[in-house]
């Protein structure tokens, strides 16, 4: 087809064929239904206030319907990240919503018991000690899932059904309101033009991004998901893995936690990240994790948490009354399980191979995979 | 699954005479599938006599029939959950269906609906939601608590859906049921919901013990495999368990509407963890193939009297239950590993 006699058909076709196979593997990929909605989303949107994706800049500072999205789905990001990792183990972390809770309440009650609620040290001392308190809930999660091997279900809701009361214990039943300026920033507050949640959101998907998708942790994970035995066996010391995202999950957990009540510049420990597991769930599935375990896409997991805000902000901007949001999540939910449920997948695979036997099955394989 | 069944009988010493007169009863006792209910019966006696001790009037009879009114939706809940588990699943929708059931009965109530047709309507509700939900979990080979998960936040969303607002329940019939008490002795008397109860109990026990449907769900619980390979219908009573908490969800909602009068969609958050809580404080594996009815009823009298506890204490702060029901939960589980620790 190509001779090499002609130059400019040379160069063309090869790019043709490599634009051609992108436009094949993105169709394949598992991102793309996410994106496709995603996109809908915004474009819905779009039609209904022509003025959504305008930014504009505003005491050096972004505005707009779009970063609005992005701040609002930070603590949504990060709890999702952390869920991700343990999906991807096998397993399932209930208890975040309750690690959002106490951490919240954790913090500002540090700040609202100091002398000085506006000073830099005292707001770092108590963001620290939320974290290091994540840390130890999160060990706790992983010690007796990973040690005790208790199913990971059944481990998590020991501590959603304990957490919340934890978080009433620290807030003494009360919603502790505190004003402290510099602990404003982490969810309400600016760097460089953006708000700081974005930020801090961004850098711990990136730090998560790079450490397991340029080492070999991210394949580690993945063969604890899919085979604990064997990847014990291989010489994988699964038990360590399995500890280490549930600390991880309770720590990500605890940052969405120190976001949301900085934002609102209150600890509710009632309602602080009421249904966030779900909403973490949820993004993890659209992003077309298993939850068989195994192999994970983070790009997917922050593309579906970015859907399901959107579905929150476009709930609202379009009128549909928000009380039928939940309905709506839960039918996407039931869609996105029943779509990926190994009999679907079957029968679509019989239908496809009945079609037209011609298109070999092992490249699509290698498609899914990531 | 299928090993650790196999390996048991041989673990199990033979029956011979004890040289050492402790007593082969109490040896049995321990080594029978009746050890953990009997723990469960020990805490409930301990719990008690801690209240007993502590508080003046904490040791009468009407404080235990107490127990038994103000828990009787979460005893039908209980029921529910056991066969789910007992079948190896789990159903974490019960709560969220309690709240629908009490939202459908008010607002059906508020327009005018005859009270028959309205706990009709209710349970037929319920069970529809339980029985899609099964069909879901065994067509689809979703994980059961994916599948009720999604049930969850489907019945919750529904709540929202009829109003956002609680709705107060005037009808006489139901206000009748809430206020009615049926005197047993002088002094003691119990509602009506309690009779209800005790009656899914009877039923649920029944069905357990001296049916085919009750062996066939203790089979799939052991094993679903060898249940499929023995001829055991598994599909239908898998099904049917999630139909049956269901069912179970929604007549509790229907007591929690006799209970509190009243319909609210933020009601009930986080009770299906008191129902798991209470099956597996009562004995039940979360593994499935082992546990009782009568072990999940005498769970709920321990989160009974420790609410009760918490309450004559005055002083202690009613999140105090939320943690302790946290601490037996992480006790019974780590029990339950100890007493079975080849199940994986």
């Amino acid at each position: 087809m190509n001779t090499p006699q002609d130059p400019k058909n040379a160069l063309a076709s090869p790019l043709a064929s490599r634009t051609g196979s992108l436009v094949h593997a993105a169709v394949r990929s598992r991102l793309v239904w996410p994106a496709v909605a995603l996109i809908a989303l915004l474009v819905t949107n779009v039609v209904k206030s022509p003025n959504f994706l305008s930014i504009r800049i505003q005491d050096g500072h972004l505005f707009g319907s779009l970063i609005d999205i992005l701040r609002n789905g930070a603590p949504i990001v990060l709890v999702a990240l952390g869920m991700t990792l343990v999906i991807a183990t096998r397993g399932i972390d209930l208890s975040v919503g309750a690690v959002v809770a106490i951490s919240g309440a954790f913090a500002l009650s540090i700040i609202g018991g100091s002398d000085n609620p506006n000073s830099m040290g005292v707001v770092l001392g108590a963001v620290a000690a939320s974290l290091v308190f994540a840390l130890v809930l999160g060990a706790w999660n992983g010690l007796l899932i990973a040690v005790f091997g208790i199913q990971p279900i059944i481990a998590t809701l020991i501590l959603m059904t304990a957490g919340r009361g934890i978080a009433m214990l620290i807030t003494e039943g009360q919603i502790l309101t505190v004003s402290s300026a510099p602990y404003k920033v982490i969810g309400g507050g600016y760097w460089f033009a953006l708000p700081a949640s974005i930020i801090i959101a961004a850098a711990l998907f990136a730090l998560v991004a790079i450490l397991t998708r340029k080492t070999a942790l991210g394949m580690l994970i993945e063969s604890v998901g899919i085979n604990p035995e064997a990847s014990r066996l291989a010489g994988v010391s699964s038990r360590v893995i399995i500890f280490m995202v549930y600390t991880f999950s309770a720590v990500c957990a605890a940052i969405a936690g120190l976001m949301i009540s900085s934002n609102i510049t209150a600890a509710d420990a009632n309602s602080a990240g009421l249904w966030i597991e779900m909403d973490a769930i949820l993004a993890v599935v659209l992003g077309g994790t298993s939850l068989a375990g195994g192999r994970y896409s983070l790009t997917g997991t922050l593309i579906g948490a970015f859907v399901i805000q959107t579905l929150t902000t476009t709930v609202y901007s379009i009128g549909i009354a928000p009380e039928i949001t939940l309905v709506f999540k839960a039918l996407v939910v039931i869609a996105v399980v029943l779509l990926q449920a190994p009999r679907t997948r079957a029968g679509f695979a019989r239908l496809r191979s009945r079609k037209g036997p011609s298109v070999p099955s092992a490249p699509r394989e290698k498609a899914i995979v990531r | 699954m299928s090993a650790p069944t196999t390996t048991r009988p041989s673990k199990r010493p033979t029956p011979r005479p004890n040289p050492g007169g402790l007593g082969t009863g109490a040896r049995m006792l321990l080594s029978s599938r009746y050890a953990s209910v009997l723990v469960t019966l020990l805490l409930l006696v301990a719990t008690f006599a801690v209240g007993s001790v502590r508080y003046r009037g904490f040791l009468s009879g009407q404080v235990v029939l107490n127990l038994f009114i103000d828990n009787a939706f979460l005893i039908v809940l209980a029921v529910g959950m056991t066969f789910v588990i007992l079948t190896g699943g789990i159903d974490l929708s019960v709560g969220s269906v309690v709240a629908l059931s009490t939202m459908i009965a008010a607002s059906l109530l508020q327009s005018g609906w005859s009270p028959p047709a309205v706990i009709l309507t209710v349970l037929v509700v319920g069970t529809t939601l339980g029985f899609l939900v099964g069909l879901v979990i065994f067509y689809f080979d979703v994980q059961p608590f994916i599948a009720t998960l999604a049930a969850m936040f489907l019945a919750r969303g529904l709540c929202y859906v009829i109003s956002t607002s609680s709705i107060s329940i005037v009808d006489p019939f139901f206000v009748d049921m809430a206020n009615a008490r049926i005197p047993l002795a002088p002094g003691l008397r119990i509602s009506p919901s309690v009779v209800v109860a005790l009656a899914v109990v009877a039923i649920a026990f029944a069905v357990l013990h001296y049916t085919r449907t009750g062996r066939t769900v203790y089979a799939i619980g052991n094993g679903g495999q060898s249940a499929m390979l023995m001829g055991l219908p598994v599909k239908r009573t898998k099904i049917l368990v999630y139909a049956i908490s269901g069912l179970c969800s929604a007549i509790a909602g229907v007591l929690f509407t006799f209970y509190t009068l009243s319909g609210y969609s933020l009601t009930a958050v986080g009770m299906e963890l008191d129902a798991i809580a209470a099956v597996v404080i009562g004995g039940t594996l979360l593994t499935g193939g082992s546990g009782f009815v009568l072990g999940s009823v005498l769970g709920v009298l321990v989160l009974g009297v420790i609410q009760t506890i918490i309450s004559f204490e005055g002083t202690l702060s009613s999140w105090w239950t939320r943690i302790v029901i946290g601490s037996l939960l992480l006790v019974f589980i780590l029990l339950q590993r100890a007493l079975t620790p080849r199940r994986r």
